[in-house]
């Protein structure tokens, strides 16, 4: 299925990442999963959460730079190799991976939460 | 060594004389050949016969770097277009260059005045120089190499970006000159340090320009090289370098007043200033053929000193410059607008992000550092697509203001916002 995700801007310096979550956190945003990927002069902190549009505002009021994007998400089953046919049907269909992360959930089983150059063409692959 | 005694070391009062002449016939032609500037004197209610003697100067109208882009390429030609052999460009604002073109009579006579001044270093026919400075559309490498092989020295033509290959050739070819930026040329020392050649070159003097540098750069120079170090300085769009050189006295720039006629004034009343003030250099071309400029605003703060010197020339010495009387920034000898990195974001972004320029001078080179703050139009949540559009500014900078920058994306807000451009520069290079 497809999840919206929101995606905040952060420079590489002590603190930023501490600043943004009490942000959401004051914000009242539940987060379910949480990635980070960075260079030596700046990151993206990806993040799915239960009120994304309103995680985007609080973001943007505290002078930060976001988008909310629709990911796919994928339930993970417990079973060997389960992630590998998934990617395996993905990169068939001639999609290719961006990124993906884990996004663990307290009440269901963990998602994979994948983002592809075609998004419509990898759920389609994964029906 | 004086090259040409006579004109450089002529009273005052005859130089005077032969200004004022020059002065009116070189208005008499500019008025009959130029639209644009015939157009500015008769609103300015100027006539070719209102300029007898040079202190008429004042009646004339100025020329800024708005007007020559304006009328770019050939709006400010004061000869049929058959005439010009060569042209020469400097950026621009917008990244359109600013053209300039030269008679066969006007390479002649910057060809005199780079020798004259590299005599001043004491360059002779006798001398092996290498000039390092960039051939092409940029006044450094042709003008340098055309003046020294008129002053019958051997000309090396090293260009730039090969310090290797300009070192082993120093060496080998025993050359006893360089003409160069001063932050190359120490570039150039450290690399002979690294390798403990400075006792393997037979190199007796340097004439550095094409952007600004202190005595304190001066000094490494001549205790790093062993070496005597003159500065040279000079715009495209008055001829290139050459206008004026220090001699071996260091008292200022002597500027060449027969072709070159310089005055100071105050960059907002645009009032002339007294005798050793300071205020913004204006320099109107007496003899240039192809595209002479009327009063042009050099926007370089210094004064004039027309005492006669040591040296037994008559000619007046530019001082120290204090800086840019507008924004203009010259970094490793290029000139470069915010302007133009504006344009450069523009292309790249669709839009103008707020940007934050700073130049440094880090173990004598020029930083050049662009900020931008990373806005949702423009943000990806994939790293690649970000550093992408880092590297895509980078090489729009690159290629709109000719050097490279080091281009950080950063917050929105971490960068200061103000309504005014300036604010969008910070140079902290000590020029003291
Ligand atoms: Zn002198």
């Amino acid at each position: 299925m497809l999840v919206k995700q929101v995606s905040i801007f952060l420079e590489n310096r002590p603190g930023t990442l501490d600043e943004a979550l009490k942000i959401l956190k004051d914000a009242n945003i539940n987060m379910e999963g949480l990635a980070l990927a960075d260079t030596s002069e700046f990151g993206v902190m990806r993040i799915i959460v239960d009120k994304p549009d309103e995680a985007k505002q609080a973001m943007k009021s505290a002078g930060y730079t976001s988008i909310v994007n629709e990911v796919i998400a994928v339930e993970l089953q417990p079973e060997v190799g389960y992630l590998a046919g998934v990617v395996k049907k993905i990169s068939s269909a001639g999609v290719n991976i961006e990124y993906m992360y884990a996004a663990p959930s307290k009440d269901s089983a963990a998602k994979m939460i994948i983002k592809t150059d075609d998004a419509e063409k990898a759920q389609e692959a994964l029906k | 060594m004086i090259w040409n005694e006579t004109k450089e070391c002529m009273s005052r009062d005859e130089l005077a004389a032969m200004q004022g002449k020059r002065l009116q016939k070189q208005v008499e032609r500019i008025y009959h050949n130029v639209e644009f500037y015939r157009k500015k004197m008769q609103q300015a209610g100027v006539e070719p016969a209102d300029i007898e003697t040079v202190e008429d100067i004042v009646k004339l109208p100025f020329t800024t770097y708005e007007d020559l882009r304006n009328n770019y390429p050939y709006g400010l030609l004061a000869v049929p277009r058959q005439e010009i052999v060569r042209v020469h460009a400097s950026s621009g604002t917008t990244g359109k260059p600013k053209v300039l073109c030269y008679t066969r009579r006007d390479i002649d006579i910057w060809s005199e005045c780079v020798a004259r001044a590299m005599s001043m270093a004491g360059i002779t026919r006798d001398d092996i120089i290498q000039v390092g400075y960039g051939y092409g559309l940029f006044t450094g490498g042709l003008g340098a190499h055309y003046g020294a092989e008129n002053l019958g020295a051997m000309v090396i033509p090293m260009s730039t970006g090969n310090t290797k290959k300009l070192i082993d050739m120093m060496i080998d070819c025993e050359v006893t000159a360089i003409a160069c930026t001063p932050s190359y040329l120490l570039h150039v020392a450290e690399a002979l340090e690294e390798q403990e050649l400075v006792d393997k070159v037979k190199l007796k003097c340097a004439v550095c320009g094409a952007e600004p540098w202190t005595d304190a750069m001066r000094d490494q120079i001549e205790k790093r090289l062993n070496i005597k170090a003159y500065d040279i300085y000079g715009l495209t769009e008055i001829m290139g370098p050459g206008v004026a050189c220090d001699c071996g006295y260091h008292k200022g720039l002597h500027i060449f007043e027969d072709h070159f006629l310089p005055e100071i004034i105050d960059p907002d009343t645009l009032e002339e200033k007294a005798h050793g003030e300071l205020g913004e250099l204006c320099i109107t071309t007496l003899t240039k053929e192809g595209m002479p400029l009327l009063r042009y605003r050099t926007r370089d703060l210094t004064s004039l000193e027309y005492g006669q010197c040591e040296c037994g020339r008559t000619m007046a010495r530019i001082q120290r410059f204090k800086g840019r009387s507008d924004d203009m920034l010259v970094i490793r000898g290029v000139n470069v607008f915010p302007s133009q990195v504006e344009h450069a974001l523009l292309t790249v972004a669709g839009t103008t992000p707020n940007y934050f320029i700073t130049v440094d001078r880090v173990n004598n080179n020029d930083t050049f550092d662009v900020a931008i703050e990373v806005e949702e139009r423009f943000f990806s949540d994939e790293i690649r697509k970000l550093e992408k559009l880092r590297s895509d500014v980078e090489d729009a900078i690159h290629q709109t203001v000719g050097i490279k920058a080091k281009v950080k994306l950063v917050e929105p807000n971490a960068l200061p916002h103000s309504e005014g451009k300036t604010k969008h520069v910070e140079d902290k290079r000590k020029l003291s």
